[in-house]
């Protein structure tokens, strides 16, 4: 089959290291080609439209236009601004004619190929559409050990823009994990945004929105948070010790990403899956995938 | 001795009717004032003005109000306003609108990080294609507020001890075509 | 005068140019107009007027064809729509056939759609030059006449239904009333007080529903639709699918022991006229003062239609009357009426489409017609308002707005919603003095004492914010939250973000057209509007007309209104249909089509074109012919025919030739 085409985006070579461990990890055991971009440049992310907005519909038409060179008809985005760029630069491209007319004639001047033809997708909308539950539940190699999850898809996968999931109480994250056996808890907040780069800009308000996240997960008794999003997961992850230190909850949850519970469910390890590189919940992790429960009997 | 008063000379239609030909913001007149967007917004209960104030202001022209507010540096772009705007306002449009023009006319406090964020990440994807996250925090916070390093140190060993904080500069081959493509400016 | 052709056959047009006031006159520079028309062939008068509907510009026309011999008349101005019958009427006072008329309308197709005046009365030439070719090729022609059956057709027994019923039945007309549901009453029988009076909606509507029952007047059958419409104004034929009830409407006495017998001790099934908060049985009555009082088996749910093995104890204890009848068929019913009023109604808006504020997934979400039932002392749960976990809440939120005034859902403002929310914070409050606040965008209250009724409920301290409410969560941010819905809302007056924990939440969900309306309209052949309801056939002049005659409007199937104005549309529809009836007839616009029998070769390519059906096969001769009553004259069969057999009067082909070469040519 066509292999997608993978943008894996400026996060994941850094602080998202492990979204990218375990997706071609997954991918590579459900048989799904993955090819990446190459020579993909920075999407902007919110970032550059604050200062141009020609340009930065302009840094996505390269990317598009380099997948439309490759004969990608899919264009894997795993990182959540990453996907709402691209799909955004592609939606505004044909709905506003000036940003159309622009944007083609640049691409013209740099040499390269129009952006059309190209599906611009989300990990999460291919294993629930390409894939779909009932094939991830038939390749299960491992009972879940971990604890009641709570699924949080935050924001820019679910709004504006539908494909991936429904902007109000999504649950496709949530049907997927369902179908590999683990406990999902119901959590009002599982659009409600992280902050973003708040935690960076405006470090007290952006620790406090992630606090208000980890302490709904906390009351509805979940035990882990799982994402979609690079930086979803790191403002929930690397803030704990100073949210213990500063509020009275003693909160140390493990934040995973979906593709690492999918991957260890379908029996990969836990080196592959980048599980070691959590900085909060690391006793419970060490618990839920050790050494004992990876090589424990293939569950039926 | 507080007074408020607006006189109409402050009021600039013509930036209104601007605004509002913007992509996104084809609304703005039809907005009911109703409030949904600031009832969304995670943030409107830090902001100076809420989502539904910036329209009120925009719309009858209050242009330095505007783009004077804490506001649009709050803006995470979650989108929530324009999901459950009932005229379909792209609020998240027009406050990135103000954030360009604020840049443009320099009306935002100097040392505030999310501009100069902004800034950096604009300039070294300019320069380089992507952005290197260790480098771009580093340079945010050298130019914005370098305290703010002090209370990064324990993140930043986490990062680093996970594997997570990577030192490498990135850049892309096409280079001369991203420059073809997007221009040479950098922002000041 | 007579009718004629002018002196020696020559063709003399007067040419009349309104201003419209400025209307036209600010964009069409209406003297240049009129000079050119003088200056074109045939043209014996040309002039301008300012107001040429007016009784002296009527005048004018009717003096110039007396001093100047007149025998065709151009006038430019507004739409046909307007007042093609005024100034036809003008020619026929003047002694001309009033066919000899063609209006051109320079205001909505040239002076509205132009900025540029140079442009706009480049066009209006351009109308007139081709006007005034066209008229000196019309022909008299003769209103046809079609006689009114005076039997009447109301679909739809709601408040609408029954007060047209009876208004025309009282005036001595015959009246078939048709109800899809097993009563009649509508949505008003489940309202609790009424605004702004308070007034119990059953108390006032059941006395009416009475009259119905009791009126020699009126055949009323309940559980029955129409499922075909033929014919057209005067004469319509109309099939009446009455479906089975299982008891017979003739026999049964009303004592409902039926129900009492059932196997089913107690009842099981989701009530409907309840809004599924309460239960039913199989058999059942939809409320007590149902009219018909007559039971209702349902075979989805009755053990008997499912088995075939039950007691049926029902049938026992009708005993002697023997009014269960288990093997009862559906029954078709033809019916000949001369007009029809539709008063179909609405459906309300379906909450779940707004998932933020948690229909279906908080339990203690309701909307405003469940909350009816609620406090409604013949409802669910007689009158007291308790919520589906049993409580009685201490906070109750209203939520103004919910599926209207949205572009996502209906962008529409539902006119009543304002004044029920009032009505059922009045209420609940009484009922269980509770907290109640209401979020509103705009406060809409508009009518007889709604205002008043707006005072009344600020000074019982009910809070009212200005916000559109963003979301309803269980996600509790304080202690206080805990266990309750949350509403988080922009305070707009007070200027802050709040939320504000309540027990209960009503959405004031809005009204829309029948999900049906479509399949509806095209079965009457009249049209719906953008938003889906019927339209009327002016807005101002003509809300209870439709553009197809015989067929009127009343309550809220033409669009959202309260009960007063529903009553009085009601009313004006019958006022409408008793004018046809009692005048005898209706007069048929000439504009339609006829089959030149020489020419016509049968092979019959028209007949299915017709839309309205109005084309038959006449066997003995092999020639198609054509129902003058039935054609609208819309020149499908015209266009279609391969040897051109067909012709249509005001649109033969040698005007329509002349109307564009008149377009075309550049003067």
């Amino acid at each position: 089959m066509n292999p997608y085409g993978y943008f894996p985006g400026c996060s994941l070579r850094a602080t998202g290291v492990a979204y990218e461990e375990s997706l071609l990890t997954l991918f590579r055991l459900l048989d799904l080609p993955l090819e990446e971009l190459r020579d993909w440049n920075c999407c902007g992310a919110t970032s550059y439209m604050s200062i141009d907005e020609e340009s930065a519909f302009q840094l996505s038409a390269r990317n598009l236009a380099l997948a439309h060179k490759a004969e990608c008809r899919d264009l894997l985005a795993p990182c959540s601004a990453c996907y709402l760029v691209l799909r955004k630069t592609q939606d505004y491209v044909e709905r506003y004619p000036a940003i159309g007319k622009r944007v083609k004639e640049s691409l013209a001047a740099a040499n390269l190929p129009v952006l059309d033809g190209v599906r611009v997708r989300h990990p999460l909308e291919v294993l629930y559409t390409d894939v779909g539950v009932e094939r991830i539940r038939s390749r299960v190699v491992r009972k879940w050990s971990g604890g009641r999850v709570a699924c949080y898809y935050g924001c820019q996968i679910v709004r504006p823009f539908e494909e991936v999931d429904r902007a109000h109480n999504p649950t496709r994250m949530d049907e997927l994990l369902g179908a590999i056996g683990a406990p999902t808890v119901e959590y009002p907040l599982k659009t409600a945004c992280c902050g973003g780069a708040l935690t960076g800009t405006m470090h007290p308000i952006g620790v406090r929105m992630n606090y208000i996240l980890l302490k709904e997960a906390v009351r509805k008794g979940a035990q882990a948070i799982v994402t979609v999003c690079p930086l979803c997961q790191y403002n929930l992850d690397a803030y704990q010790s100073e949210i213990r230190g500063k509020t009275s909850t003693p909160v140390d949850m493990p934040i995973l990403y979906f593709t690492q519970v999918l991957g260890w469910a379908l029996g990969a390890d836990a080196e592959s899956l980048g599980l070691k590189r959590a900085i909060s919940g690391r006793k419970f992790l060490e618990q839920w995938f050790s050494k004992e429960t990876q090589e424990a009997e293939a569950y039926v | 001795m507080l007074r408020t008063i607006k006189f109409q000379r402050e009021a600039e239609p013509e930036w209104a009717r601007q605004v509002s030909e913007r992509p996104g913001c084809e609304g703005l007149f039809s907005c009911l004032q109703c409030g949904s967007c600031s009832g969304a917004c995670p943030l409107s209960i830090y902001m100076d003005y809420t989502p539904r104030r910036i329209i009120a202001l925009v719309r009858e022209g209050f242009r330095k109000d505007a783009l004077s507010s804490m506001t649009i540096w709050l803006c995470a772009s979650c989108y929530s306003c324009a999901v459950h705007c009932p005229r379909q306002i792209r609020v998240t449009d027009l406050m990135y609108g103000l954030k360009r023009e604020a840049m443009q006319s320099h009306l935002y406090p100097a040392h505030l990080p999310a501009p100069v964020l902004a800034r950096e990440f604009y300039n070294m994807v300019r320069r380089r294609g992507r952005s290197s996250e260790f480098w771009l925090v580093l340079r945010m916070a050298l130019k914005s507020n370098p305290f703010v390093l002090l209370g990064m140190t324990r993140t930043g060993w986490d990062l680093f001890r996970t594997g997570r904080l990577s030192l490498k500069r990135e850049r892309i081959k096409g280079m001369s075509e991203l420059r073809a493509l997007v221009g040479r400016e950098v922002a000041r | 005068m007579s009718e004629n052709n002018g002196s020696n056959g020559a063709v003399r047009i007067g040419v009349y140019t309104c201003h419209c006031g400025a209307n036209i006159a600010a964009t069409v520079d209406v003297k240049a107009v009129a000079e050119y028309a003088r200056s074109l062939p045939n043209v014996a008068v040309s002039r301008e007027y300012k107001y040429m509907c007016s009784d002296p510009g009527q005048d004018l026309i009717r003096q110039d064809i007396r001093d100047h011999q007149l025998n065709r008349v151009v006038v430019a101005s507004c739409s046909p729509h307007l007042h093609e019958h005024t100034f036809r009427t003008a020619l026929k006072v003047g002694g001309l056939n009033p066919f000899f008329f063609h209006m051109v309308n320079i205001r909505e197709q040239a002076s509205w759609v132009h900025e540029n005046k140079i442009h706009a009365t480049r066009k209006a030439k351009d109308l007139v030059r081709a006007a005034v070719r066209r008229v000196a090729r019309h022909e008299a022609l003769e209103r046809g006449r079609v006689a009114i059956h005076p039997d009447v057709l109301v679909v739809g027994g709601g408040i609408a239904g029954i007060h047209a019923a009876l208004t025309l039945a009282n005036a001595g007309k015959h009246v078939f009333l048709v109800e899809r549901e097993a009563t009649i009453g509508g949505h008003m029988a489940k309202f609790d007080k009424t605004f702004p009076t308070l007034d119990c909606a059953a108390c006032i509507l059941t006395p009416k529903m009475s009259a119905v029952r009791a009126h020699p007047n009126i055949t009323l059958w309940t559980y029955a639709e129409v499922t075909q419409v033929d014919g057209f104004v005067g004469s319509y034929k109309v099939t009446v699918n009455r479906r089975p009830r299982y008891v017979d409407e003739d026999l049964c006495a009303g004592c409902l022991d039926c129900i009492e017998a059932c196997v089913y001790k107690q009842a099981k099934v989701p009530d409907e006229f309840n809004m599924n908060l309460g239960k039913r049985k199989p058999i059942y009555v939809p409320f007590p003062q149902a009219v018909p009082l007559v039971p209702v088996i349902d075979p989805e749910t009755c053990i008997q239609f499912k088995s075939g093995k039950c007691k049926k104890t029902c049938v026992d204890a009708c005993g002697e009357r023997h009014a269960i009848n288990l093997r009862a068929e559906a029954k078709q019913e033809t019916i000949e009426v001369g007009t029809v009023i539709l008063s179909t109604g609405f459906q309300t808006f379906d909450a779940a489409r707004t998932p933020e504020y948690g229909y279906g997934v908080h339990p203690n979400v309701y909307t405003a017609l469940e909350v009816e039932r609620l406090v409604n002392a013949s409802g669910p749960t007689n009158g007291e308002v308790v919520m589906r976990d049993g409580k009685t809440p201490g906070a109750v939120g209203i939520i103004h707005c919910v599926g209207s005034r949205d572009e996502r859902t209906n962008r529409w403002c539902s006119r009543v919603c304002c004044m029920y929310s009032l009505k059922l914070a009045h209420l609940i409050k009484e009922h269980t003095g509770a907290e109640i606040f209401n979020f509103y965008i705009d406060m809409r209250t508009p009518g007889k004492g709604f205002e008043e009724f707006y005072q009344k409920l600020l000074s019982e301290r009910v809070h009212f914010v200005r916000g559109r409410v963003a979301e309803v969560t269980d996600w509790a941010l304080q202690p206080s939250e805990e266990g309750k819905l949350v509403i988080q809302v922009e305070d707009t007056l007070a200027g802050f973000v709040r939320r504000i924990p309540v027990d209960m939440v009503v959405l004031a969900t809005g009204l829309e057209p029948h999900a049906d309306a479509q399949e509806v309209r095209r079965m009457f052949n009249i049209t719906c509007a953008r938003e889906g309801f019927f339209l009327e056939r002016h807005p101002k002049l003509a809300p209870v007309n439709t553009f197809t005659d015989g067929i009127f409007l009343a309550g809220c199937c033409q669009g959202p209104k309260d009960i007063p104005d529903t009553v009085a549309q009601a009313g004006a529809a019958a006022a409408e249909a008793m004018a046809l009836i009692d005048a005898g007839y209706v007069e048929t616009e000439p504009n339609t089509a006829h089959v030149m029998e020489e020419v016509c070769a049968g092979c019959k390519t028209c007949i299915p074109m017709c839309p309205y059906h109005a084309i038959s096969f006449m066997l003995d001769i092999h020639k198609s012919h054509i129902n003058e009553a039935l054609c609208k004259g819309c020149g499908t069969c015209v266009a279609a025919c391969p040897a051109g057999a067909i012709k249509q009067n005001l649109f033969d082909d040698d005007e329509i030739f002349e109307e564009i070469e008149g377009i075309l040519t550049n003067a």
